[in-house]
């Protein structure tokens, strides 16, 4: 099973919630980080990386004495990151998607593969098995490519029969997000009961559920804000998994990179029910492979 | 003297000037002795999420004109526009279409050598 921990509001504990999850988990599980713009989960999880590598992505190199400037190229890119202007081909390697579409449509074999470094790929282990994260080039836009390659890595680790994968998603509702959560098996809310946590609430709520997989709230923070959250899950039919309180103490173990399940028992036993109420969602039969966002 | 593609609000000498580049309503494309002209829609541009100021370059690039006046370049138009040998004065705002020619026929306009505005995707 593939729980995708995510929110629509940022800020909201979905990395408190992965590393607890994780801590609690018992069966064996791989701690993923898909938040690859801010990776966070190794700050909690503490795993000994045992190795990394770079990801990249094709992007073309024209090679200008080959040109017969017929503008395929150009005319096929949507992202602007080839263009002709007269006798003379530009590129904007930071506006290319890499899908190579320039390449395969010269006629005249001028454009050739390049590559542009995306991020880097690390993996390892924690007390609670594998983990493995991507992060983002500083500099860099495009993330979905880059959690496209770590998810490779995911299948490349293990064999996902008999073990589960807890994915520490982005926040939102764009492609980062969408590409986090489309292949999972469950997708987990993590929100606050504030105006402003409602609403991007319901933006994600709207948005995944596109992807007919069975979805749950956990309400952070709770009695903070407003009751609306919870008659906002009723009426929707999302299912409260969880309610951790609003409460100085996780505030404190979460600053000094603690894990909340460590913090007491009364911490633990939050996390061991979810963990428990979530291996009990029967997992989404829906369709699969839905197209990036 | 070359033809001179001004960014602009609507299409008329006394539009004012458009001072965005890549994301301008249009360009009048206006020969400066006689100042004749005719208008390139930029709709196309304004639309786009990324790459406005490329696009708004090749519709400049394809209308003839060697030489832009406008307010703000970016520098990847600026790239793209500075590649097909054409000229661009810009910080042009706040002024009509027509007092810009004047402007740049009474040689008050010099031409950049680099951009003077950040991309927005760096």
């Amino acid at each position: 099973m593939k729980v995708a921990v995510a929110s629509g509001k940022g800020g909201t504990g979905k990395t408190m919630v992965s590393a607890s999850l994780v801590s609690v988990w018992r069966s064996p599980v791989i701690a993923m980080d898909l938040d690859v713009e801010e990776p966070n989960l190794h700050l909690f999880l503490h795993p000994e990386i045992k190795g990394k590598r770079t990801a990249n992505m094709e992007i073309p190199v024209a090679d200008e004495s080959r040109c017969s400037q017929c503008g395929k190229c150009a005319e096929l890119c949507q992202f602007k990151a080839i263009s002709l202007m007269g006798k003379i081909i530009l590129t904007y390697q930071e506006m290319c998607h890499g899908c190579g579409g320039c390449i395969a449509v010269c006629p005249e074999g001028a454009l050739s593969p390049g590559y542009r470094e995306l991020g880097e790929i690390l993996w390892g282990r924690t007390n609670y098995g594998k983990f493995l994260m991507g992060r983002l080039r500083v500099g860099e836009a495009m993330s979905p490519p880059l959690m496209r390659q770590t998810k490779i890595r995911l299948t490349e680790m293990t064999d996902l029969n008999g073990t589960d994968v807890i994915i520490d998603a982005p926040p939102g509702v764009s492609c980062p997000a969408v590409n986090a959560v489309m292949d999972s098996d469950v997708i987990l809310l993590v929100s606050e009961p504030t105006p402003f946590g409602l609403y991007d609430m319901k933006l994600a709520h709207q948005a995944f559920s596109q992807l007919n997989k069975p979805m749950a709230a956990i309400i952070n923070r709770a009695g903070l804000g407003t009751s609306e959250m919870a008659g906002y899950c009723k009426s929707s039919g999302l299912e409260i998994l969880a309610e951790i309180p609003y409460d100085r103490g996780i505030a404190e173990a979460y600053a000094g990179g603690r894990i909340i399940a460590d913090i007491d028992g009364e911490f633990r036993k939050l996390f061991t029910g979810l963990a428990d109420k979530i291996k009990s969602i029967p997992e989404a039969s829906g369709r699969r492979g839905v197209p990036n966002g | 003297m070359g033809k001179i593609a001004v960014s602009c609000e609507e299409p008329a000498l006394d539009s004012r000037i458009d001072p965005r580049f890549g994301r301008a309503a249009g360009f009048l494309i206006v020969d400066p002795d006689t100042l004749e002209f005719s208008y390139v829609d930029n709709g196309s541009s304004q639309a786009m999420s990324r790459g406005a100021g490329i696009q708004a370059a090749e519709n400049v690039f394809r209308s003839g004109a060697k030489i832009v006046l406008t307010g703000y370049v970016g520098p990847k138009a600026f790239q793209s526009l500075s590649a097909a040998g054409i000229q661009i004065g810009q910080n042009l705002e706040n002024m009509t279409v027509r007092q810009a020619i004047e402007k740049f026929k009474a040689g008050d306009v010099d031409m950049a050598s680099s951009p003077n505005r950040m991309g927005h995707g760096a």
